[in-house]
């Protein structure tokens, strides 16, 4: 067996400054940002001061989670090409994105995408729904990230698991309850310019070990190996699950909340236009630079070693990192992988605390008379519980396998908010009962496929076989969700809802009105 | 700036309004379609066609990587030629409907 010589588990001195600076950087950031969020629009929204090209930055750091850039390095370095399956599929929602959504999200608008599905149907029921529906992804988001975040800085810094998750937690309710969304968004700039660079100049570190050629890479993980890493394996067997896999991951990034949130952010639909455009440039980049991060693990670090760290792999970029360019460069690295898990945590906090205090509290509660200042106030009680939250599920899931929670959130995006969010945006007929019925259709039937699925039925239950053969219910539940709530609307004639809809085209089309 | 009412519904019905959403609609579906048929044909040649990835173009190297970097370089571009029709034709056409509503 291949042995190497490695400092990953040990405390790195570069690692904990640089992660260090990173948090005294990002919470000056807050202190000023804190000055200038006083009112809903500061606190949701940023004033819709960012521009485009800085939400485009904002979203890419938003998106790019330690999952995405240790996960699936991880993948490709032990499975080769069949992992690359979810670089790409993770990308090619981004233009859907921009196509359907972007645009009438921002002119609809104003702080949560419920805010566009409730648009012109009764307030109450949607927006209740609605929550639902993006509680559910932002929790179960929120598990996968906090319980990652957990054993990967135990595994780096050799801190306690507890303590890890305890500081992420306390951090990121610091960004988001004193800044909120101003700081949010410079925290993921701030992040996606350190992840860019960083995992630029790993890519580079490794070319040159190959005379900075990419193809002789390839050709050399092919030779130690088999040619089989270059091509697509056994890791996708069943065709059924290969579609709905692509289906949760091409919607479902169009019903992320946390994304979708982002867009309010700009002043207007073209800003929306533009930061899709930098966000799709800069997130493919990225996916394209962990084909190379991920290959460069299996030829220059090897299987063996990748595994015998973690099963999934998820250790390959950081011990990539460590064989090119030592171990201050693994330092880096590391912390640039706890910052990017620091980022999207609060990311996705603060979309849960604005669904509680703007959808529910203000919304239903208070059926939308609340003054400015009660609401901020609200919203930030509501990013203290959404916080804590995170932090005692990141306590309680301890150990847990959790990777499948990405794909039930992906699952849940994908067939609940986008079916409900598409529908409202481009039909004319869809009523409040519709939008009911399609979101609890489309969570529900995810959610119970998934506990009925080989991942949690078979992995964690240990029952002996699934009930559902599918790893990924997307394709039923997103289908259903659909055709229920066109079922549903077909039925409960809404007059009110649909004469709205010819005044609410000034809006979507021409942005006259939009906030 | 305010809206005037008299012209709002005037405006909704008119030839130009219902043409922008037309075309909206026609470029923004027309594209969600082309990803949509190119990214599940990937799927599906991964879900029943494994072979077609696995085509050899070097001694070693597959068809499946310049493919798989070629979607991704795809989608991307994509966004761009969105980018660039509404910039120079959707905006201009709003511009103008815009004008025809609001009061300066």
């Amino acid at each position: 067996m291949e042995t190497i010589q490695t400092t990953l588990g040990q405390v790195n001195i570069a690692s904990i400054i640089i992660f260090f600076l990173f948090v005294a950087v990002t919470l000056s950031i807050t202190y000023w940002a804190a000055k200038k969020t006083k009112t809903t629009s500061e606190f949701y929204a940023a004033d819709r001061s960012i521009s485009g090209f800085q939400n485009g930055l904002a979203l890419a750091g938003d998106y790019m989670s330690a999952a995405s850039f240790l996960g699936i390095a991880g993948m490709v370095s032990l499975k080769g090409y069949d992992g690359l399956i979810y670089s790409i599929g993770f990308l090619v929602g981004w233009p859907l994105v921009m196509f359907l959504i972007a645009e009438p999200l921002r002119n609809l608008g104003k702080f949560t995408f419920a805010d566009v599905v409730a648009y012109r149907l009764k307030q109450k029921p949607v927006r209740i729904a609605s929550s639902v529906g993006s509680l559910m992804t932002i929790i179960f988001y929120l598990i996968a990230q906090m319980v990652g975040a957990g054993s990967l800085i135990h595994i780096l810094f050799g801190f306690p698991y507890e303590i890890a998750i305890i500081i992420v937690g306390l951090v990121m309710i610091a960004y988001v309850l004193f800044g909120g969304m101003l700081a949010t968004t410079w925290v993921q700039i701030i992040k996606a310019v350190l992840l860019l660079s960083g995992a630029t100049f790993l890519v580079i570190m490794t070319l040159a070990q190959f005379g900075m050629n990419p193809i002789s890479l390839f050709e050399y993980a092919a030779k130690k190996y088999s040619d089989a890493v270059l091509s697509p394996g056994g890791f996708v067997t069943n065709p059924w699950d290969a579609i709905s896999l692509g289906i949760a991951l091409i919607l479902g990034t169009a019903g992320l909340p946390h994304i979708l949130m982002r867009f309010f952010t700009v002043p207007d639909a073209r800003q929306a236009r533009k930061s899709v455009f930098v966000a799709t440039g800069l997130i493919g980049y990225f996916y394209i630079l962990t084909f190379f991060i991920g290959f460069g693990a299996m030829v220059l670090v090897g299987q063996n070693i990748i595994s015998s760290f973690d099963k999934g792999g998820n250790m390959a970029a950081l011990l990539l990192a460590e064989s090119v360019g030592g171990q201050f460069f693994l330092g880096f690295i590391a912390a640039v992988a706890f910052a990017t898990i620091l980022a999207v945590v609060a990311g996705l906090t603060l979309s849960g605390a604005s669904t509680l205090s703007h959808d529910l509290y203000v919304n239903v509660i208070k059926k939308g008379k609340t003054d400015e200042a009660g609401e901020v106030k609200v919203a930030r009680i509501a990013t203290l519980i959404i916080g804590t939250l995170a932090i005692f599920l990141g306590l309680v899931f301890k150990g847990q396998n959790v990777a499948f929670m990405v794909g039930l959130a992906f699952a849940i995006a994908a067939s609940a908010n986008f079916p409900s969010l598409l529908l409202s945006i481009i039909w004319k007929k869809f009523t409040t009962k519709g939008a009911v019925a399609s979101i609890i259709t489309g969570s529900g039937l995810a959610v119970i496929l998934i506990i009925f699925s080989p991942t949690v039925w078979v992995d964690i239950f240990q029952n002996p076989e699934a009930l559902f053969g599918l790893k990924n219910p997307a394709i039923i539940s997103m289908t259903a969700s659909f055709l229920i709530g066109i079922i549903v609307s077909l039925l409960s004639v809404e007059k009110d809802a649909s004469e709205k809809y010819e005044d609410e085209k000034l809006r979507t089309y021409l942005g006259i009105g939009a906030e | 700036m305010g809206i005037k009412p008299e012209r709002v519904k005037e405006i909704l019905q008119s030839p130009q309004f219902k043409n922008l959403v037309q075309q909206r609609l026609t470029v923004s579906i027309s594209l969600t379609i082309i990803m949509l048929v190119v990214y599940f044909g990937f799927i599906l040649s991964i879900a029943f066609y494994k072979e077609f990835l696995s085509i050899k173009i070097g001694e070693h190297l597959t068809l499946g990587l310049p493919i798989g970097i070629g979607l991704i370089i795809f989608a991307w571009l994509l966004t761009g030629f969105y980018i660039r029709w509404a910039n120079r034709k959707y905006d201009k056409a709003v511009r103008e409907l815009r004008n025809e509503v609001l009061e300066n």
